[in-house]
């Protein structure tokens, strides 16, 4: 299974070197390192994933016993805006796998760009999200004591879909924010040259985390803008 | 099994061609949903199954699970199992739950 | 505190290494961290005792004398929250799984010391909502907080109970995270996951439920806090929510975390039972694999919770069924453990005699868990005192007399000291009579149908009541006893060396206690584990009792 080459005689505590980054004490090689940060990314992403999956259920719970509440409030969300924010995720998507190739190619420039183009492409999803909060806010469609929904159908539950609308975009854009901040440190670092083509660990992880966010989004997006647009549950 | 996390450089070429094929996806899914197939199950179906193309071609190429080793892919498997486990497995009461016509059951 | 005990030898090890407060609160140390959380979870199940003593006065007469009905509903529920979140899920994994993963499998620490320390302030952390609850007035709802009574209902501190037990999670999140990657990349040389010690795959199977469980509470308690803050109607009928919903979203983990609290004692067991029986453990893949098997079929028996809900009569013949499924791998390793004590030469020491009471309680408890999985007579025994006294064979009978076995047997590993013997056998006696004494007469009432819950109770029930509560004087006896030898040893118990129960094991053959980096020499691994002949050849045994 695992080749674990044999133990050199090695100082102990963390010591850095050159072009590896540092490699802490309790590790016998660079490789073990990485492959244990690789899977402990990959397992945090596991929790991650079941995270969202409460709220999945939820909706999918809702969305089977009051369909005609869910398609209707759902045609309330702006499906081209969506779209648009949709291909500016996978933008930022983009140019976050172009930044891990950057630095696996030591392009320090090209490096830094990428994760400013995606600090930014994600800024202006989230800007696009604040103004579509916003727009639902002025409309009176934010559960509580004002809501009303023209036009819905089963007014009584519409509620619920835009509860569970502004649950999961809300935990969605949490973790963009998270992520935004995450970003400005890897900026700063990759900067500052603190990543070499031997060592862009956090790079790579913080890569995993962006793609990640994408997926939920791309899965949010058919589930809470695509219900019913043909107007069929309106008729 | 080759346990390290080799760095298998991913050609750009490989990124730009999924990147387009996501953002094409993205306005087919846009588009079509404004059409009636003729069931709403199908326009369900057909929404979910694009969704789900779109993130295996970022769980594939973007998150480089392709090149990785066997230990990533069985934990994006475990992932994917768990997550349906807890949807079917909580559905199933949901659907069958009006079966035997008793109220409240 | 523990740190001012060095033992007489200057050797250098872990507890003497650096000294003062902060030297402890910073240290990244595997086994400083183990001992931050022993502290830690003690004083919780101190706290936890509590409660459960100021049940057991309340029944020991039929009425409600000693308080009245809300403040009872806070006093089972706090003992409740605090023995499951603050106790039970860390207890093993985050004491001697956090101490022994490492010594284990020969590495020189967890993948991610640094993960480790902050889990144990996350556990603090919770710890501190926990405390500003229970100081504050408590809360009322159970620990289960079921809606729409924890919603909308319930007068106590619901939403700083949720974030208690919702911080809480986390710090478990990072415990499993930090031992899945350990044990796939820390093994020493030549320890193929097949020679890894069942502790260590007990502790693997721990860590997937804590990882793939965990976030669904978590999220479960947002929600919930969510919905009690701003009354969305996720789980209130009255908006079209639906309150089963959180029960099926609540017990996809706590279903599960029962496994948490009972496969890491399992795990122990194994060890305990092989050592003192100087033999292999008999089926070592079948013990490994039933571990892994209990993590996955745990998830998938949630439903039996349900069964008086309003949950469809058809999920619940899928789930009594599956519940059936999840007997079988934990037959599997009582029949095992079984097998390998047959022929061995047994020793009766102290964690033997408490791994013997594991398997006679543990066998009591999941037989009895069969009656409730079969739903026809769950709905009769459900919310009774039959199903408290089911869980707290499991939870107190098993993963509680897990973890003393387990202290007692690595206490000498810990601090380099033997306790006094003779008290320790009293003491795991004492713990068995008490226990059954306190929790037998309880299958009994709850037979008969006394409801779980109540402060006051029919007047015919009092024998059995009286005799529970006799019984958890004697088991607190049986709890108290070894807090007392056990600290005293520390300073004042004799030497006990490196291997004083003749035991096999990595974390064996380094000095007890042992060194900060664990091995002087990282070890290379050439013999399956369990391998007691190759012990006996290689070194000179600790002779024992």
């Amino acid at each position: 299974m695992d080749s674990h080459t044999a133990v050199a005689a090695k100082p102990h505590g963390a010591h850095a070197h050159p072009g590896y980054g540092e490699l802490r004490h309790h590790f016998e090689s660079f490789d073990q390192q990485k492959d244990s940060a690789t899977i402990g990314m990959w397992v945090f992403l596991l929790t991650e994933l079941m995270f969202f999956g409460g709220l999945f259920l939820a909706y999918f719970v809702y969305r089977q016993w009051y369909p005609e509440a869910f398609a209707s409030a759902s045609n309330k969300t702006d499906l081209w805006l969506g779209a648009f924010n949709t291909t500016v995720l996978i933008c930022s998507s983009l140019t976050m796998a172009l930044a891990v190739h950057a630095a696996s190619m030591g392009k320090r420039i090209l490096l830094v760009g990428f994760l400013i183009a995606t600090l930014l492409l994600g800024g202006a999803f989230l800007g696009v999200k604040a103004y579509e909060y916003h727009d639902k806010w002025i409309h009176h469609e934010v559960p509580g004591e004002h809501f009303e929904c023209e036009g819905c159908k089963d007014e009584v539950h519409t509620p619920l879909f835009f509860a569970l609308y502004f649950g999961m975009t809300g935990l969605h854009a949490s973790h963009m924010i998270i992520g935004f901040g995450i970003l400005l440190v890897l900026i700063w670092q990759a900067w500052c040259g603190k990543f070499t083509t031997k060592w862009y660990t956090p790079i790579e992880m913080f890569g995993l985390y962006w793609h990640f966010v994408d997926i939920v989004w791309i899965f949010l997006f058919p589930l809470l803008y695509l219900i019913d647009r043909t107007g069929r549950t309106l008729l | 099994m080759d346990s390290h996390a080799e760095h298998h450089v991913v050609p750009k070429s490989v990124y730009f061609a999924v990147f387009f094929t996501l953002i094409a996806l993205t306005w087919v899914t846009a588009w079509i949903s404004t059409k009636d197939l003729g069931s709403s199950s199908l326009n369900v179906a057909v929404a979910l199954s694009i969704a789900v193309f779109k993130a295996s071609l970022v769980v594939m190429f973007f998150m480089h699970v392709k090149y990785g080793t066997k230990l990533t892919k069985m934990i994006v498997c475990i992932g994917i199992v768990w997550l349906l486990m807890l949807l079917f497995i909580a559905m199933m009461d949901i659907w069958t739950r009006t079966w035997m016509g008793v109220p409240g059951r | 505190m523990i740190t001012a005990t060095p033992p007489p030898k200057e050797t250098k090890n872990y507890l003497n290494a650096e000294h003062g407060l902060k030297s402890w609160l910073l240290t990244q140390d595997h086994k400083r961290i183990a001992l931050l959380y022993l502290i830690a979870v003690s004083a919780f199940f101190v706290v936890g005792g509590i409660m459960a003593v100021l049940i057991r006065l309340e029944l020991a007469t039929p009425a409600g004398d000693l308080m009245d009905s809300n403040t009872y509903n806070k006093v089972f529920t706090m003992h409740g929250v605090i023995m499951i979140f603050f106790f039970l899920i860390p207890s093993i994994p985050a004491i001697l799984g956090n101490f022994l993963l490492p010594l284990m499998i020969g590495a020189k620490d967890l993948a991610f010391p640094r993960i480790n320390l902050i889990s144990w302030y996350v556990y603090m952390l919770g710890g501190c909502f926990g405390v500003f609850v229970l100081l504050s007035g408590g809360v009322d709802t159970g620990w289960t907080f079921y809606t729409p009574f924890s919603t909308t209902y319930s007068n106590g501190y619901v939403v700083m109970t949720a974030m208690a037990a919702f911080i809480n999670g986390f710090s478990s999140i990072l415990t499993g995270l930090n031992f899945i990657v350990t044990v796939h990349r820390m093994r020493a040389p030549g320890l193929t996951w097949f020679r890894l010690p069942l502790f260590v795959w007990a502790h693997y199977a721990t860590s997937v439920i804590m990882i793939l469980g965990t976030p669904v509470i978590a999220v479960t308690l947002f929600l919930l806090m969510l919905e009690r803050g701003l009354h969305i109607g996720f789980f209130d009928p009255a908006y079209g929510g639906d309150p089963v919903l959180f029960q099926h979203l609540f017990w996809f983990y706590s279903h599960p975390a029962v496994y948490i609290m009972i496969l890491p004692s399992m795990g122990v067991i194994s060890e305990v039972i092989s050592t003192f029986s100087s033999k292999k453990p008999f089926g070592y893949t079948f013990i490994a694999f039933s571990s892994v098997a209990i993590a996955v079929f745990g998830f998938l028996v949630w439903g039996h919770h349900l069964f008086v809900s309003s949950q469809s009569a058809y999920a619940g013949m899928v789930f009594s069924i599956l519940s059936y499924i999840v007997a079988i791998p934990s037959a599997i390793k009582v029949f095992n453990w079984a097998a390998t004590m047959y022929k061995g030469s047994v020793r009766l020491e102290a964690p033997m005699l408490y791994a013997l009471g594991f398997i006679g309680l543990f066998t009591v408890g999941g037989l009895t868990g069969l009656f409730l999985s079969a739903m026809g007579l769950d709905v009769h025994l459900t919310d009774t005192y039959f199903v408290v006294a089911h869980f707290h064979y499991v939870m107190v009978g098993g993963a509680i007399m897990g973890y003393q076995a387990g202290i007692h047997f690595w206490w000498p590993k810990m601090f380099g000291r033997m306790y006094p013997r003779a008290w320790a056998t009293v003491a795991a006696a004492l713990t068995f009579v008490g226990f059954n004494l306190t929790f037998f007469p309880q299958f009994i009432l709850g037979y008969m149908g006394m409801p779980r819950r109540y402060h006051v109770y029919p007047p015919e029930f009092q024998v059995f009541n009286v005799l529970s509560s006799a019984g958890a004087s004697v088991l607190g006896l049986g709890y108290l006893i070894p807090a007392i030898y056990l600290l005293w040893s520390i300073k004042n118990g004799e030497i006990a060396g490196p291997n004083p129960w003749g035991a096999t094991g990595l974390e064996w053959q380094t000095a007890s206690p042992p060194p900060t980096e664990n091995f002087e020499v990282t070890p290379v691994v050439t013999t399956e584990a369990y391998d007691y002949t190759a012990l006996k050849l290689t070194q000179e045994v600790a002779h024992v009792g």
